[in-house]
């Protein structure tokens, strides 16, 4: 589904992600974890086109995609969920996930697509007159998820779902990942902090380290791998 | 007795000063909403906002002067259209090209080397307008045949005075309109509040950019228009200071908000012309009018710098 190929990124002269590699499988969910400026925010941005890679491929779908603008690749369903979940503080909620599904007619589809958000993430659904940046932080999550829903989306990629959310909130939020997965049967590649929870939830892990891929292995492997242990999962 | 009648005088007087105020700061507006549009996209000042303003009085002019023998064909209202319209849709092409060719290419470079390209196109678009046109005032012709209609008491209202607010205000209903009940408005608001977020959701930012010139210059071209009808001496510097104030109305109603421009583009208008009215009784030549929009833009630095209807954006994070 989604093949990324040697990436580099640089900001001026940080060099940001050295030849990063990592492969997500159609269907999948995959996690990328890693400390504080590791790079895994920056991945996610290359693949979607904020910012420009210096070298490597990204490839989705079979097709080369490497420095595609963001716009195209949402049309072509992959849509990125940012970190800080960006969103639209002066628009309604209803007005942010018309802005989801921008690019799509207001059809039968759309309209049952709304449901379905509406059914994974009820609280939204009553608080469609509301400025989006009234929400609270776990309700803009949902929200940033639903918007993204919203482009009907083939892969997603999702950039911290859990900062600064209660864990009550982060293991609804989840689970509704899991059943997006499950149901929809869109792939995810989730970037994650928090190490513990993205190991449980996925199938296959990549570690990245300042830039580079130090380790992959399916999940459970790496859960019970003593340098991931000490490293990500404290002890 | 004495008394009552002076102080009818004073009333109407004071009523007509405040009609006058509304009619320069309908156009005020018109030209505020531009700046502030592309403030909300752009996050800097089109400096060279005002000569498009221009660009639409001199674009109405040689509309008027080419089309002349199919305009005498036309009822008066159906020329002043089509010379409105025609002339809108020249500035707001000329608008998007300006962006396109001008500050385009700075897209990511710091904001102060926009501004300073804006006020180079700003001279870019004046000298040539002199070379092209001439450095005299020229005559703008009578698109709206003037009558004087009868008003309440001793007011004079004229029916160009009116057409003028009128047309303003339907402008700026379409735009609100276009803002609040489109999907490319949707996708300007989105883009002013977050860039990253709406080319994330698919929306091309260039486009809505070009688009949102397009709009804002069109409205500046129409403010150029209705102007040049109310003080009808055209000449290629005449954006200078419209431009400035409008700018100021901008500020003042807190940039990058639309409703804000519009209101401060009317305050402007209704306090300079106040200002000008009652210059004698306040012991300042009425030359003084002309820095009144000044004195209200270091006011509201001072007092209130987000603007009346300015909101502090937060982020949750
Ligand atoms: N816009 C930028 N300009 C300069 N350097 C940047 C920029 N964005 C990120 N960096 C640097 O690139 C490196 C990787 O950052 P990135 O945001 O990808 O990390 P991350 O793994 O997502 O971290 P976190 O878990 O804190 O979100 C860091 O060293 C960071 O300082
Ligand atoms: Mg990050």
């Amino acid at each position: 589904m989604l093949k990324i190929d040697g990436l580099n990124v640089s900001y001026g002269s940080i060099k940001a992600l050295s030849g990063v590699s990592l492969e997500v499988q159609q269907g999948a969910i995959v996690t990328l974890i890693g400390a504080n400026g590791a790079g895994k925010s920056t991945t996610l941005r290359a693949v979607s086109g904020l910012v420009k890679a210096s070298g490597g491929t990204v490839f989705y779908e079979g097709e080369d995609i490497t420095n595609s603008p963001p716009h195209v690749l949402v049309q072509r369903g992959l849509c990125h969920v940012p970190e800080g979940r960006m969103v639209f503080s002066n628009l309604t909620v209803l007005e942010n996930l018309y802005m989801g599904g921008y690019r799509r007619k207001r059809d039968a589809k759309f309209k049952s697509d709304l449901d379905y958000v509406f059914g994974i993430f009820p609280r939204l659904k009553e608080r469609l007159q509301q400025s989006a940046g009234t929400l609270s932080g776990g309700e803009q999550q949902m929200l940033a998820i639903g918007r993204a829903l919203m482009s009907s989306p083939r892969c997603l990629m999702l950039d911290e779902p859990s900062l600064g959310i209660a864990p009550l909130l982060v293991k609804t939020i989840f689970e509704k990942i899991a059943e997006i997965n499950r149901d929809l049967g869109i792939t995810v590649l989730l970037v994650e902090q928090n190490a513990n929870l993205a190991l449980a939830a996925s199938s296959y892990g990549y570690v990245l380290e300042t830039g580079t891929v130090i380790l992959h292995a399916p999940s459970a492997e790496l859960r019970a791998n003593p340098q991931v242990r000490e490293a990500y999962l404290g002890g | 007795m004495t008394l009552t009648i002076s102080y009818q005088l004073f009333l109407e007087q004071f009523v007509q000063q405040l009609l006058n105020g509304l009619f320069l700061g309908s156009i005020y507006a018109l030209i505020a909403l531009g700046y502030t549009m592309v403030y909300g996209v752009l996050r800097f000042i089109n400096f060279a906002h005002g000569d498009v303003f221009m660009l639409g009085a001199f674009s109405g002019l040689y509309l008027n002067k080419w089309l002349a023998p199919m305009l005498t064909t036309l009822p008066w209202p159906a020329s002043v259209a089509l010379v409105l319209v025609l002339s809108m849709i020249i500035c707001g092409a000329l608008g998007i090209i300006i962006e396109f060719l001008a500050y385009r290419p700075l897209r990511d470079k710091p904001k102060l080397n926009v501004l300073i390209t804006a006020i180079g196109v700003s001279l870019f678009i004046e000298y040539t307008c002199q070379l092209i046109f001439g450095a005299t005032q020229q005559p703008f012709p009578v698109l709206i045949p003037k009558s004087n209609i009868a008003g309440i008491g001793g007011l004079t209202v004229t029916n160009v005075q009116v057409i003028v607010l009128v047309t303003a205000f339907a402008l700026m209903l379409g735009l609100r309109f276009i803002v609040m009940g489109t999907r490319l408005g949707l996708a300007m608001r989105a883009l002013s509040l977050n860039p990253t977020a709406s080319s994330l959701m698919g929306v091309n930012n260039g486009v809505v950019i070009s688009f949102t010139f397009g709009l804002g210059s069109a409205l500046a071209a129409a403010g150029g228009i209705l102007y040049a009808s109310l003080y009808p001496s055209i000449e290629p510097f005449m954006g200078i200071t419209p431009g400035l104030k409008a700018f100021v109305a901008a500020v003042l109603g807190g940039i990058g908000n639309i409703p804000g421009a519009a209101l401060g583009g009317l305050i402007i208008g209704v306090v300079e012309t106040l200002v000008a009215g009652y210059s004698q009784s306040l012991g300042v030549p009425s030359g003084y009018k002309e820095g009144v929009a000044f004195v209200i833009l270091i006011l509201i630095l001072i007092f209130k710098p987000s603007g009346l209807l300015g909101k502090v954006e937060r982020e949750k994070v």
